[in-house]
């Protein structure tokens, strides 16, 4: 037994070379990323809106506060470990070492400890970034109406009488509503990265997403949530533009569009990929509204279906 | 002799143990269906409501029959322990029957309802009722099945230990059924007219 | 008159395009292969009395190992194949899979990892280990376990049956969320294979879980109290609990969708007053305590390595068991968190958010365990003790990420990223996939009677860590730069590619990994004299597996132990073995019942997915008659008579004693090299093409 082990150790590599191995990789493959991530749009980082830069704090508090207890732990594994290890003569082999109970205390208390700093920093959090929580701004803002249907985005602007596919602007520093539901479509979910994290787009519901932009530019946004051979495809440019060009875009669209009523959409929910932008003006009042309505089941539920969905629970 | 007996008591305590263990998967898999006829019953998409099918003399003589016959069981199991063959089987007979006479006007409800043209494919609120109310139907029929095999056995080999452990489980089943019938018979049906 | 027959079954069923052209030629062609060898050694009696229809639990825990083994690489192929779409699938290029096809291979490839690979391996060491550790002869009930392992084998070729027929399977993602699964959106078989996979391998499942209760809970032997158990029988003990408290919401969930589908009923469909989300919380009621049944196990076998390898008893026992109980009873009431961005109320989503925080302190609890435990203990370092080191850090990974994605407000950004996918499995593979390699390398010497090759072994371990890396880090990048998952082509101005490309890399480097896993059982059987362990207790260990021989007997124990403490095979090497004396054994007799049960449910599926009404009827006709001619029979056990058990005894000891005395010089021999693997089956093969060996076969 002793003598099979001993033959064994002497293929151990010693620590000092692992360690060197090791560093050597890590640190090769660090910077081999870093070079990657070069001028590459790291979304949730690149942080362009209000609520997308509090959400990448949050994500920033968390990690550190994790990773002040999870690397000392790992750490002290590792050494704890490498002290002990069998070719190790001068460390005390204990094999009847009880723990006390004050350890006991400790590993239930320090964990509880480190969870109680996250928790209070969860709750505050969860209420302040709920979705359809309106964004306080001198401001009024600008609703935008959304469906998600089989594989695009429809987007309605209900003050503006227009709407366009695979495509939103929304001017800067203005506090924008999403009312997101879905017409002929599985869930979907919304997503812009760079401004705001995502929510779902589900027949006869209405979820509220607010957001507000803080920087000019052209965003991806997509579907998140797996819905059909068109999936990939999913996805539109979210512009954000002053008010001025919001307001001279929104123009020129009225100008050139041609009219959305649900003769129009009839055609345009049909399933379809990789869509192209489109826009539309005037588009039929009712339109969204009649697309919630459908899926309601009861009557019962038909009352919130106009007023604000509140979350299911 | 002595070391098969226990053997044998010993399996006869973790095969009991063990039906009581599935009667609780069972019970979670009903705990599925009463939940999603809870959140359903509302969307009847303009159809018909509980109220104005159901009818409540229909689900308490349902009631009343599965009632008696939990307790004829009872009288069934008492009388094989007691190894009285044929009171045994006048007993479990009668379950037999009232069982029969509960699955019977299950089935008159469900046809005259299918033949109104409310059927499960109508709305949310009938599929969850059929497939709620007729699983459990389901298991009357299994637990019917179940009580004619053993008679059929104790008819042939007269009552012997296995066969008794056997009556004890069909009976724990049987109860468990009655169980889940009242909560049915709360939730579904006086649940409609509350 | 055809459609009553045949169902929906058309010539369009029969498999036309390369994939399962490719994929039903392999199934064939393995069966045929196999077919001939069994045919050419007179084989088919042994494989079926023997094997097939045994209802000893440590032969059902090794046909698990083999089916588990080969999903594990069916499973991989498909990973391959997704990433190299993905690596290539960047602005004009489409890659080489349509976005149809892609769905379906990560559906399946979900499905087969949790389902067939690790639910696999993990009821196959509980299967082997759990009766040993706790001094039993045979389970509770040896008929539910065959039958509960035919059902997962009647899954397991129901999930690879889209090959054969029908062409497609799911392409909604692994639990097939309403309403895309529905029959609107998914109107082919693909779902139905999903369906009834998942339905008769859950079923499956249930009736195993529920058989370990009974035997953990009434089949210890004398002595062993419930504080007194192996902590991997307490780890499976709650794997099995919680199995039999949520497989059943499963079964429930899967019959929805199947009266939805088939019966057009309401309960999930958008229009029709149905309910998706109501699906979204069944599914996931089950799903994440789903991840918690594999992972419970894999944290009990770290425990066993941990202890065995530090040479000294767990520290803090019930702290431990403690904390797997926490772990337990919290990871059936966090199922929410998987949906935060369904839109619902801040107070539900801070209270599901704060639920998952607190499984961190029972997690860190155990973790903190293991450290007391190598403290002052005395340790080695083979392949077992390497994998846990390997989970430390992989698993810590995933713990850190997993409490980012428990903030509600975090997680609607990461949400459905690749950052989450990278996440979960940091978790799967870290714990779940290393902990059965930690078992499997630590209990191979019992399986087997031989070691598994150290050196290969290393190998092994590290191309999967540095191929996790590889493959792994670069997907957490992904997520953060805003890529979700499940995408089959992407805009080239991403800049996702390179990341992509670099989890191919990493792929490639597991799977030679895995390559090197084969290899080390194959070279492990080549040196086996080397490697031989005649003691039946190769490490030293501390729990009553190690008092029996290896591979044990049948019966497992000539005479029950009487536990004293919790190192109960410790004590017994302490205070000297019991003399063996005899008795008669009474064991259950074999049975085919499991697999004819099996196979008519598979054909009720199977005419389900069809629409082939009278099979169904027939085949479920045929369960309740075999069912009941089973129920009645009295006769399922034998009785193994003392001189029997002697005689058995007596020649597995000369036998040791032979081996013993004949390898004795030779232990010192070094594990074999992959070179030296190479060369050696070089030689081998040159032999047989030079002296022209096959002739004599």
């Amino acid at each position: 037994m002793k003598s099979s082990l001993s033959a064994k150790q002497k293929n151990n590599p010693s620590l000092g070379r692992t360690l060197l191995r090791l560093g050597t990789g890590l640190s090769a493959f660090g910077l081999l990323i870093a070079m990657l991530l070069r001028g590459k749009n790291i979304a949730i980082l690149d942080a362009k809106g209000t609520i997308a830069s509090q959400q990448r704090g949050l994500i920033f508090y968390v990690l550190t506060v994790i990773l002040a207890i999870a690397v000392p732990t790992v750490i002290l594994l590792y050494f704890t470990a490498w002290r002990y290890r069998e070719s190790h003569s001068t460390a005390t082999y204990h094999p009847e070492a009880k723990t006390g109970k004050a350890f006991i205390v400790a590993i239930w208390a320090l964990p509880t400890f480190v969870m109680l700093l996250l928790a209070i920093a969860l709750v505050p959090a969860t209420h302040k970034l709920q979705p359809n929580k309106a964004l306080a701004s001198s401001t009024p803002p600008i609703t935008i109406q959304v469906m998600a249907m089989r594989w695009k985005w429809l987007f309605i602007y209900p003050d503006q009488q227009i709407a366009t596919v695979n495509y939103v602007q929304i001017p800067k520093d203005v506090p924008i509503v999403f009312d997101l539901t879905a017409d002929e479509a599985p869930m979907s979910s919304f997503w812009i990265p760079n401004l705001s994290g995502q929510l779902y787009a589900m027949t006869g519901h209405i979820n509220r997403l607010n957001l507000m932009a803080s920087e000019n530019g052209d965003y991806r946004g997509r579907s998140a949530e797996i819905n059909g051979a068109g999936f990939a495809g999913m996805q539109f440019t979210a512009r954000v533009s002053s008010k001025q060009d919001f307001e001279s875009w929104v123009d020129m669209t009225k100008q050139s569009a041609s009219t959305l009523d649900k003769a129009t959409y009839q055609t345009l929910v049909k399933p379809s990929e990789n869509n192209a932008v489109t826009a539309f003006y005037p588009v039929d009042d009712s339109l969204y509204a009649d697309t919630v309505m459908k899926y309601m089941g009861s009557h019962d539920h038909q009352m919130t279906a106009q007023t604000q969905h509140e979350g299911m629970y | 002799m002595v070391n098969h007996e226990a053997h044998e008591a010993a399996a006869d305590e973790r095969v009991m143990f063990g039906f009581w263990v599935y009667l609780m998967t069972d019970l979670l898999l009903f705990s599925v269906l009463f939940a999603s006829y809870s959140v359903l019953h509302g969307n009847t998409v303009g159809g018909p409501t509980g109220r104005d099918l159901f009818t409540l003399p229909l689900a308490l003589q349902e009631t009343i029959l599965l009632l008696t016959s939990s307790f004829t069981c009872g009288l069934g199991l008492l009388a094989a322990r007691s190894n009285k063959k044929w009171q045994t089987l006048i007993c479990f007979g009668i379950t037999f029957i009232l069982g029969a006479l509960f699955l019977s006007l299950e089935m008159k409800e469900f046809t005259e309802f299918i033949h109104s043209g409310q059927t499960l494919q109508t709305n949310a609120f009938l599929s969850s009722f059929f497939v709620l109310v007729g699983t459990h139907g389901l298991h009357i029929t299994s637990g019917l099945l179940w009580m004619g095999v053993t008679m059929g056995y104790i008819l042939k080999r007269g009552l012997n230990k296995a066969l008794v452990r056997k009556l004890a489980l069909l009976s724990l089943f049987w109860h468990f059924l009655d169980i889940v019938w009242i909560f049915i018979f709360t939730i579904v049906y006086l649940g409609a007219f509350a | 008159m055809k459609e009553f027959f045949l169902g929906r079954l058309t010539q369009d069923s029969l498999p036309h395009d390369w994939v399962t052209v490719g994929g039903t030629g392999t199934f064939i062609a393995m069966f045929l292969f196999a077919a001939l060898i069994l045919t050419r050694t007179k084989r088919w009696k042994w494989l079926w009395n023997d094997w097939l229809t045994s209802v000893d639990p440590k032969k059902i825990g090794i046909m698990y190992f083999l089916t588990a083994a080969f999903m594990l690489i069916r499973g991989g192929i498909d990973v391959i194949l997704m990433w190299v779409q993905q690596a290539l699938s960047s602005g004009s290029s489409h890659g080489i899979l349509s976005a149809d096809h892609y769905q379906q291979i990560f559906t399946a490839h979900g499905n087969i990892m949790v389902f067939f690979v690790a639910m696999g391996f993990i009821f196959g060491l509980i299967n082997y280990i759990v009766p040993l550790q706790i001094g039993a002869r045979d389970l509770a009930s040896p008929l539910l376990n065959t039958l509960g392992f035919w059902l997962y084998i009647g899954g397991v070729v129901m999930v690879n049956m889209f090959f054969v027929l029908g062409g497609q399977y799911a392409a909604t993602g692994w639990l097939a969320v309403a309403p895309l699964s529905g029959i609107a959106f998914s109107p082919g078989t693909g779902v139905d294979y999903w369906i009834w996979s998942l339905q008769i391998s859950g079923i499956g499942t249930t009736l195993g879980a529920i058989n370990f209760i009974m035997t953990i809970l009434k089949m210890r032997a004398p002595g062993m109290t419930i504080w007194k158990m192996p902590l991997f029988t307490w780890g499976s003990l709650f794997s099995m609990l919680m199995a039999v408290a949520v497989f059943p919401l499963l079964t429930a969930t899967l019959f929805l969708q199947f009266f939805d589908r088939y019966f057009g009923a309401h309960f999930f469909t958008a229009l029709g007053g149905g309910d998706p989300m109501m699906y979204t919380n069944l599914i996931w009621m089950w799903g994440h305590p789903e991840v918690y049944i594999l992972m419970l196990p894999a944290f009990g076998i770290f425990s066993e390595v941990v202890a065995t390898f530090s040479r000294k008893p767990i520290a803090s026992y019930t702290a431990n068991v403690l904390g797997m109980a926490g772990v337990s009873a919290l990871a059936l009431s966090v199922w929410l968190h998987h949906f935060f961005t369904m839109g619902a109320s801040a107070d539900v989503n801070a209270f599901f958010g704060l639920i998952t925080l607190v499984i961190a302190i029972p997690t860190a609890v155990l973790f903190f365990t293991w450290i007391a435990t190598m403290h002052r203990g005395l340790i080695r370092f083979d392949t077992p003790m390497l994998w846990f080191l390997g989970f430390v850090t992989i698993f810590t990974i995933g713990g850190v990420s997993g409490l980012i994605l428990a903030f509600p407000p975090a997680d609607f950004q990461l949400h459905n990223s690749l950052f989450l996918v990278a996440h979960f499995h940091s978790n799967v593979i870290g714990g779940v996939l290393f902990g059965i390699f930690a078992g499997i390398s630590y209990w191979f010497p019992k399986f087997t009677g031989f070691r598994l090759n150290e050196r290969i072994g290393r190998n092994a371990f590290w191309c999967w860590i540095i191929g996790f890396c590889l493959s792994f880090v670069p997907m957490y990048i992904l997520g953060i730069m805003g890529a979700t998952r499940r995408l089959d082509h992407y805009d080239a101005q991403t800049g996702y590619q390179p990341f992509f490309i670099l989890m191919l890399i990493g792929g490639l480097v597991i799977a030679v990994g895995v390559g090197l896993q084969i290899i080390q059982i194959v070279a492990s059987i080549i040196q086996k004299g080397n490697l031989r362990d005649a003691t039946g207790d190769p490490w030293n260990g501390r729990t009553l597996e190690w008092a029996t021989a290896s591979p044990p007997a049948f019966y497992n124990f000539t005479v029950i132990p009487h536990v004293i403490t919790r190192d109960a095979f410790l004590d017994m090497k302490r205070l000297g073995l019991p003399e063996p004396h005899y008795e008669d054994i009474t064991m259950p007799k074999n049975t085919a019942v499991g697999i004819y049960i099996a196979a008519l449910a598979f054909l009720v599926g199977f005419a389900f997915v069809w629409h082939i009404n009278w099979l169904a009827v027939v085949a479920m006709i045929g369960i309740i008659i075999v069912f009941v001619i089973r129920a009645f029979n009295e006769d399922s056990e034998y009785v193994v008579t003392a001189e029997e058990v002697k005689s058995i005894e007596e020649a597995r000891i000369a036998a040791t004693a032979a081996i013993t005395k004949k390898s004795g010089a030779m232990s010192e021999q070094e594990d074999m090299s992959v070179r030296e693997f190479v060369i050696y089956v070089y030689d081998f093969a040159i032999d047989i093409i030079r002296n022209k060996k096959w002739k004599s076969w």
